[in-house]
């Protein structure tokens, strides 16, 4: 008895300690799947509407057709780790008609937000790995370089507007964007034009607001009279939940981090010295203070909570981009009075500055997928960009703009893109994305986790310009170590 | 007798064996061969000896974690196996409703790690909102906050273990003991604390172990905040894994070395109590 005992507890200890060697799979990516279950209902009525679409004349991408039912029967599938998951549902809807059309199997996943790098790295483990993945810029390619196919003989880069688009390693096109957005502070025009029709308002049009001095005077205007305009605060929550934490850290973290290379003249630097950290406190003072929520508790807001309390017209602010889109339609504030700013940090000559636009969304086919798979992936983004349902599926459903020439005729209704055509045709200089320049995902949390203990009171500025200044140096000594 | 175990030995004991080896034992040795890898993908490793280990062993945070998990530990073992003995020894007395008590007390346990910290996070954030704070203020209330949580969900459960080994114990000796006049003090610790003494030893490693490995509820509660000073061990190795390019192997070598101070912990343990077990 006590012999049995003891064997069972040792067993016991070694399956339990042993558990924790490697317990740790990621399994975030189980939730498309149930998506894609609940949206077969609506499946089949876009199928009608498409195969009528077919009848008419859909003669264009019928090469690519025939090509996909070779793939078919050459057993070739597709598997995509999809990065955004606000495009979930309809990327799934557009693999199921590609199926439905060419026999082809196509298997789209999304990663939870956060945690795609890590769903990318078990994902890839697997013997039926992605087939086609992303990298988010040029130091995500750093990482996946071995994995990608070179793309430089696909349709895909044929038709790809610039080389600006694409990522390549010497002469190889390793990725190529398929989005181009757009972000910067989302106003709510109703409650804008309510506060500059009110006698206690300073500024008194939306021309006068292009510049920090402005913003912080309306922001502070309105946080001091906001039950007049009904309104919990000028600015949306600054939560730093990980859901929402990557507009600060990243998003936000940009804007200094161009002006100095804007000064330096570079694109890319080993070291950062921060010479814009003060205007990027002044703005995440502003955030904070006017905001519909106490600093203390940002802790624990989440992007949900943010994107409702726009979306509601609890705020007339809300820092984001063009993909917030479809979590704001069909509520409170109506397209017409969706407009967009530029984040002005307080730099001279801001009155210039346009949206910040550019590209995190690179696709990557993967070299290690056998021969008949690279190829359906290919012929799969093909057809996804030539034909009449893939362009209308990433242009008007998903409100994608992209950098391929097939897309001229398809143009998303997206106001905030709108926002963006607008400022760019008013000459205005767009903020390029140098936060695919940061040096590794490890020195984003660094900054997230100074500016929350910043916020919240537990630390103080300076443990943000050290996460910032020496936290890009340790970051980027450790990344290229080799 | 053997002649049968022999002849059913394939039936029996083979598919268990097999997903034994395959879920258990083959990804253990592949584990502590990749912490003398470098890679990006499991299957895609190149050795690189014990410059992981270093890695890992310089690493300020997974000190830090470390610490941070074994104060964790010894509060929550002594906190879960007192509270959830008091409660045994309270419903195996004749009181109305015994068995309501211990169902709700078990239910807890039925509810799975990630899904009780998101509702404990809403829970102790609308308590702290009053105070115009979160969970994630300060390390301390991160802290408090697993511990209540641990216990909440354990302590039903150790509760059954610890009631199933009071029932065990022969009605002769504590009528023996009424006989020569021992009091309800001399009772508890003379005759009932002996006897219990298997239970005690699995409770413990129960929550010792529980308690190193945590890992959901430390995800969905804190996630680390404020700086991975909430951080728990298998939330350190995790994170090093999967949150940093180029140290997959620095994270393998943390769990391995995780594996190898929980198991040393838990042989210690099971030595200790054991001595002290009295055969019946």
């Amino acid at each position: 008895m006590r012999k049995w005992r003891k064997i069972a507890a040792l067993s016991l200890s070694a399956a339990l300690a042993a558990g924790t060697l490697y317990g740790c799979g990621s399994s975030d990516t189980a939730e498309t799947e149930a998506a894609a279950e609940t949206e077969a209902a609506a499946e089949t009525e876009a199928e009608a509407q498409e195969a009528e679409a077919d009848a008419e004349g859909g003669e264009a991408s019928s090469d690519i057709l025939e090509l996909a039912k070779a793939d078919a029967e050459a057993g070739g599938k597709v598997y995509y780790l999809n990065f955004k998951p606000e495009q979930a549902d309809q990327w799934v809807e557009l693999a199921e008609t590609y199926t439905d059309l060419t026999g082809v199997q196509v298997d789209v996943q999304t990663a939870a937000s956060n945690t795609y790098e890590s769903t990318l790295k078990s994902e890839m483990a697997k013997s039926e790995a992605p087939t086609l993945f992303q990298v988010n810029g040029p130091v995500g390619l750093a990482t996946w370089k071995d994995y990608c196919r070179d793309l430089s003989d696909t349709e895909l880069y044929k038709n790809l507007k610039s080389d600006d688009y694409a990522l390549k390693d010497g002469d190889e096109v390793k990725s190529i964007a398929y989005v181009i957005e757009t972000y910067g502070i989302i106003y709510n025009k109703a409650l804008l034009n309510d506060y500059f029709a009110a006698d206690w308002s300073t500024v008194k049009s939306i021309d006068e607001l292009n510049n920090f001095e402005a913003l912080k005077t309306v922001a502070d205007e309105i946080q001091a009279h906001k039950d007049d305009l009904g309104v919990l605060g000028a600015f949306t929550s600054a939560g730093m939940d990980s859901s929402s934490d990557w507009r600060y850290k990243t998003h936000l973290a940009n804007l200094p981090i161009y002006y100095e290379y804007k000064d330096e003249g570079i694109d890319q630097s080993p070291a950062i010295k921060g010479t814009y950290l003060p205007n990027y406190k002044q703005i995440f003072d502003l955030y904070l203070a006017d905001a519909t929520c106490e600093p203390t508790e940002i802790g624990a807001k989440t992007g949900t909570d943010a994107s409702s309390e726009f979306a509601l017209g609890e705020a007339v602010f809300y820092q984001n981009g063009t993909w917030a889109y479809n979590d704001i339609k069909d509520n409170e504030v109506v397209d017409e009075d969706l407009g967009m700013l530029p984040i002005y940090i307080g730099v001279e000559g801001e009155e210039n500055q346009g949206l910040c636009t550019g590209s995190e969304n690179y696709w990557c086919v993967n070299n290690k997928a056998s021969e008949a798979d690279q190829t359906a992936t290919l012929n799969f983004l093909t057809w996804v960009i030539t034909s009449d349902e893939g362009r209308d599926m990433l242009a008007n459903q998903m409100g994608f703009v992209t950098p391929f020439t097939t897309f001229d005729e398809y143009l998303p209704a997206n106001p905030l893109v709108l926002a963006d055509e607008a400022y760019q045709e008013a000459g205005k200089t767009p903020v390029s994305w140098n936060f695919t320049t940061m040096p590794s995902e490890e020195w984003k949390n660094g900054v997230g986790s100074a500016l929350l203990e910043y916020a919240q009171g537990t630390g103080d500025w300076s443990g943000v310009e050290t996460a910032f200044v020496d936290g890009w140096k340790t970051e980027y000594d450790l990344a290229h170590a080799e | 007798m053997s002649k049968n175990i022999k002849k059913y030995f394939p039936i029996f004991m083979l598919p268990t064996l097999l997903a034994f080896v395959i879920g258990f034992l083959v990804p253990f040795i592949m584990g502590i061969w990749l912490s003398f890898c470098k890679f990006t993908t499991v299957t895609d490793a190149k050795f690189v000896g014990l410059s992981n280990y270093r890695q890992a062993i310089a690493d300020p945070e997974f000190m830090h974690a470390f610490w941070y998990t074994t104060a964790f530990v010894i509060v929550t073992v002594i906190v879960i196996n007192v509270a959830a003995f008091a409660i045994a020894y309270m419903l195996t007395k004749k009181i109305n409703g015994s068995n309501i008590f211990r169902s709700v007390f078990f239910m807890p346990n039925l509810i799975g790690g990630i899904i009780l910290g998101w509702v404990w996070q809403l829970l102790l954030n609308s308590i702290l909102a009053i105070w115009g704070k979160t969970i994630v203020y300060s390390p301390t209330y991160g802290f408090i906050g697993m511990v209540l949580l641990l216990c909440w969900q354990q302590i039903g459960y150790m509760m059954v273990i610890y009631i199933a080994g009071l029932q065990n114990i022969p009605g002769d000796y504590i009528e023996a003991a009424k006989v020569d006049g021992a009091n309800s003090r001399q009772m508890l610790w003379r005759i009932i604390l002996p006897s219990m003494m298997p239970s005690i030893t699995i409770c413990s490693f129960l929550t010792i172990t529980n308690g190193f490995k945590m890992f959901d509820q430390n995800l969905a509660l804190t996630n680390g905040a404020p700086s991975k000073m909430s951080e728990l061990l298998a939330l350190n190795i995790f994170n090093t894994f999967y949150g940093r390019n180029g140290f997959e192997g620095v994270g393998q070598a943390k769990a391995v070395i995780f594996f190898i101070a929980v198991a040393v912990i838990a042989v210690i343990q099971n030595r200790l109590t054991t001595r002290k077990e009295v055969q019946a």
